[in-house]
C-alpha cells in the first residue's frame, strides 16, 4: 500500500465537479469532503448532508432576546422603581416593543453567529485545515480518503472521465501553515 | 445551480471576455495585493487631512464644551443631530443591499454588497461620534445604558425614544458588523491562501480557519439567509426609531405620524446616493468596470428615483396635512419653512431631493456616469438640508415668539462635519486596501449564469431565439465596459 493519504481531484468547472461526485458515488467511492471557492447549491443533498439546524438556534436565541428585553424592562420600570410619568401607568407595554424587538435581533444574530463559529470550529487564529491552496481561489476540489478507498487507479480514471484537470495524491492531509 | 442558464433577456452582471474564476480573484484582489496607485494616495492624503481636522475640532469640543457650537437656548439641537441623522441614513443602503436585495434574489447586489456594508459600518461610526459629542460630557456616555448606579437604582426611562435609539443604533451597528465580517470570511481565506509571510499570518488569524468545505458553505448560507431575514426589519426599525426622536415630541413640524416611512425612504435614498458616489469612483480607480457594470449603476439610479419620489410625496403630504389639520402652530411651522428666514434651506432641499432625481427618468442621464455621480452628490446635499430643515426650522420659532432666534453654525460645527466626512473616507480607503471591496465568492457564483461571456456563448451556439439575441445585444450598448464587442 502506498503512503498516499488523500486523493484530490481538481476541477475547473463546478458542473464537472458535480458530475465527478455522481461518478464516484455510482462506483461506491466514498467522498471525504469537497472544497470550493463558492457555495455550490444542491451539493448537500448529493452528499447526504443533513439540513443545517442553525435557523432553529437563531429562533431560540431570538426568543431569549425578547424575554430578556421584556423581563429587564418590566423589572426596572414596573417592579424595582415604578415612576409616575405624567400620571401614566408604569406598565406601558407598547413602549416595551422597540427595545424587545432590537434585543430579539441582537440575540438572534450574535447567538447564531457564535453557534456557527462553534459548529465549524472557527475562532481567530485557528490553523486553517486546508487541503489545497487553490480551493479558495479557482479550483473545485473533491477529496477522497485513500486509505478507506484503496484503489487509486480506479479513482484516477473516474476523476479523469468526469473532467478533472489535475489529480493529486497527497501524503499529508493538510497544507502546512508554519 | 451554476449550470442553469439565465434568460437571455436579462442584462449581464459581469462583462469582459475570458473571465475565469481566477481572473475574478486577480481583478478583485489587485488593490489588496499590490502597492496602492497614485489616485489612492491622493485621495487618502486628503481624507486623512480632514480626519485630522475632525480630531482637532472634536478635542476642542470636549475641552471647552458645547459652548463652542452655535447652539442657543431655543435651538438646542442643530448641526450635531443633522449630522447624526444624515450619517445614520447613509448607513441604511448597505444593509438594504445586502439583506433586502438578498431576500428578493436580486443578483446584482453580489458585486456591490461588500463595499456598501463597509460603508454602512463607517457611516454608523461617524453617526455615533455625534451622539457622543452632543452629550457634552462624553465620559458619562454609559449613563444611557440601564446600569445599576450609586444613586440607588434609578434606571433609564424606557418610555423615551432616545433610549430606544440607544438600543436601535447599537444593535444596528453590531448586527451590520457581524453580517459584514461573516460574509468576509471566505474572501479573507482567499487572500490568506495566496499570501506569504507576515501577511499570510495576519489573514490566517482573520480568516478564523475558513476552509471552504461543504459544511462550511452550508452553514454559511444558512447564516447569511437568517441574518438577511432579521436585518430587513432591523434596518426599517432603526430609522423608524430615529424618526421617533422627533415624532413623539410635541414640537410643531416634528409631531407627525408620517415620519417613520418618510425617514426610512429618505435613508434609503441618501444611502444609495452615497453608494453611487463611492462606487463610481472605486470602479474606475480599481478597474472594476467588468463587475460593477452599467446595469448596477442604472439599477441604483432607479432605486434613487423611486425613493426620491416617495420622499417628494412625503414633503407634499406634510404640507397638506399641516394646512388640513387646522392647527395654527403646525401651519405656521410649515409656512415658516417655505418662506421664513430659512427658505433657502427648504428650497435647496426641495430642488435637490424632489426635482433632481426625476432627471433619472431619462435613460441618457440614468446611464451616464458623470450625470449619475453629480446627481448622487446633489442628493447627498439635499438630504443633509432635509435634516437641517426638519431640525432647525422647527425649533427656531416654536410657540413663544419672545424666544424666537436664528441658528448660525460656529466654525467648530462646520469643521466637525467636514472632518467627519474625512474620517469616513479614511476608513473607506483603508478598507479598500486591506480587504476585498467586492465579494469574490458571490461574484463567482453568478459567473456561469449572468455573465456576458456565457450569454454570448449561448448566442453563438444558437440556443436562443434570434430576436431575443438581438434585443440582448442592443441592451449592451449602454455598457461602458463592452468595447470588445464594438470592434
Amino acid at each position: 500500500m502506498s503512503n498516499t493519504k488523500y486523493i484530490l481531484g481538481h476541477f475547473e468547472d463546478p458542473d464537472d465537479m458535480m458530475h465527478g461526485i455522481e461518478k464516484l458515488q455510482e462506483n461506491n467511492v466514498k467522498i471525504y469532503d469537497v472544497y470550493t471557492p463558492m457555495p455550490i447549491h444542491g451539493i448537500e443533498d448529493k452528499l447526504g448532508y443533513k439540513r443545517s439546524r442553525l435557523p432553529i438556534a437563531a429562533f431560540c436565541f431570538g426568543i431569549t432576546g425578547t424575554l430578556v428585553g421584556f423581563s429587564m424592562i418590566y423589572y426596572m420600570l414596573v417592579y424595582d422603581w415604578p415612576m409616575n410619568i405624567g400620571g401614566k401607568p408604569p406598565f406601558a407595554m407598547p413602549d416595551f416593543v422597540p427595545i424587545c424587538f432590537e434585543l430579539t435581533i441582537l440575540f438572534a444574530s450574535y447567538g447564531m453567529m457564535f453557534t456557527f463559529f462553534y459548529a465549524n470550529h472557527f475562532f481567530p487564529g485557528r490553523a486553517p485545515r486546508v487541503m489545497d491552496l487553490r480551493a479558495t481561489n479557482d479550483r473545485f476540489i473533491i477529496a477522497i480518503d485513500a486509505q478507506a478507498n484503496p484503489y487509486p487507479d480506479k479513482i484516477n480514471s473516474l476523476l479523469n472521465e468526469a473532467g478533472a484537470i489535475e489529480i493529486l495524491h497527497n501524503e499529508r492531509k493538510y497544507v502546512s501553515y508554519e | 445551480m451554476a449550470g442553469h442558464n439565465e434568460s437571455i433577456l436579462r442584462e449581464p452582471l459581469i462583462t469582459g471576455e475570458n473571465i475565469t474564476y481566477s481572473q475574478i480573484t486577480e481583478d478583485i484582489l489587485a488593490p489588496v495585493e499590490n502597492k496602492p496607485n497614485k489616485a489612492w494616495w491622493i485621495g487618502f492624503s486628503i481624507a486623512v487631512f480632514f480626519a485630522l481636522v475632525w480630531v482637532v475640532t472634536i478635542s476642542y469640543t470636549f475641552w471647552v464644551g458645547l459652548g463652542s457650537w452655535g447652539l442657543n437656548k431655543t435651538v438646542g439641537w442643530a448641526w450635531d443631530i443633522t449630522g447624526f441623522v444624515w450619517w445614520v441614513g447613509i448607513g441604511h443602503a448597505g444593509t438594504l443591499i445586502s439583506a433586502v436585495l438578498l431576500l428578493f434574489r436580486q443578483n446584482w447586489r453580489n458585486s456591490i454588497n461588500r463595499s456598501a456594508e463597509a460603508m454602512t459600518i463607517f457611516a454608523v461610526i461617524c453617526a455615533a461620534t455625534y451622539i457622543f459629542a452632543h452629550m457634552g460630557r462624553p465620559w458619562l456616555a454609559y449613563w444611557v445604558f440601564p446600569l445599576p448606579n450609586q444613586f440607588g437604582s434609578l434606571w433609564v426611562n424606557f418610555n423615551s425614544p432616545l433610549v430606544w435609539d440607544v438600543f436601535a443604533i447599537s444593535t444596528y451597528f453590531s448586527v451590520s458588523l457581524v453580517f459584514w465580517y461573516t460574509g468576509l470570511l471566505p474572501d479573507i481565506a482567499t487572500i490568506r491562501d495566496r499570501a506569504t509571510g507576515v501577511r499570510r499570518r495576519v489573514y490566517s488569524i482573520l480568516s478564523f480557519g475558513w476552509a471552504g468545505s461543504v459544511k462550511n458553505w452550508q452553514r454559511f448560507e444558512a447564516v447569511s439567509l437568517i441574518l438577511a431575514g432579521v436585518s430587513t426589519p432591523l434596518v426599517l426599525s432603526v430609522h423608524t426609531i430615529v424618526s421617533f426622536d422627533f415624532a413623539t415630541s410635541l414640537e410643531p413640524g416634528w409631531h407627525t405620524t408620517i415620519f417613520p416611512p418618510y425617514f426610512v425612504a429618505g435613508a434609503i435614498f441618501s444611502g444609495f446616493a452615497m453608494v453611487q458616489t463611492l462606487l463610481l469612483i472605486a470602479r474606475k480607480v480599481m478597474k472594476w468596470e467588468n463587475y460593477i457594470t452599467m446595469f448596477h449603476i442604472e439599477s441604483m439610479n432607479k432605486i434613487i428615483t423611486v425613493t426620491g419620489s416617495i420622499v417628494g410625496v412625503a414633503y407634499l403630504t406634510e404640507l397638506f396635512i399641516a394646512w388640513y389639520s387646522g392647527v395654527e402652530y403646525e401651519q405656521y411651522a410649515f409656512l415658516n419653512r417655505i418662506s421664513g428666514p430659512y427658505w433657502w434651506a427648504y428650497w435647496s432641499m426641495m430642488t435637490c431631493n424632489v426635482i433632481s432625481p426625476q432627471l433619472f427618468w431619462f435613460k441618457k442621464i440614468r446611464t451616464s456616469i458623470w450625470a449619475s455621480w453629480l446627481l448622487s452628490i446633489v442628493v447627498n446635499i439635499g438630504m443633509w438640508f432635509e435634516r437641517f430643515v426638519i431640525i432647525v426650522t422647527s425649533l427656531h420659532r416654536d410657540y413663544i415668539p419672545s424666544s424666537w432666534v436664528m441658528f448660525y453654525p460656529s466654525a467648530v460645527d462646520v469643521l466637525l462635519f467636514v472632518g467627519s466626512i474625512g474620517v469616513f473616507f479614511t476608513l473607506f480607503l483603508l478598507f479598500l486596501r486591506v480587504l476585498p471591496g467586492i465579494a469574490m465568492a458571490e461574484v463567482k457564483l453568478i459567473l456561469k449564469s449572468a455573465s456576458d461571456q456565457s450569454k454570448q456563448k449561448l448566442i453563438r451556439e444558437g440556443k436562443v431565439k434570434p430576436e431575443q439575441a438581438e434585443e440582448y445585444l442592443q441592451s449592451l450598448e449602454k455598457y461602458d465596459s463592452v468595447d470588445y464587442l464594438k470592434v
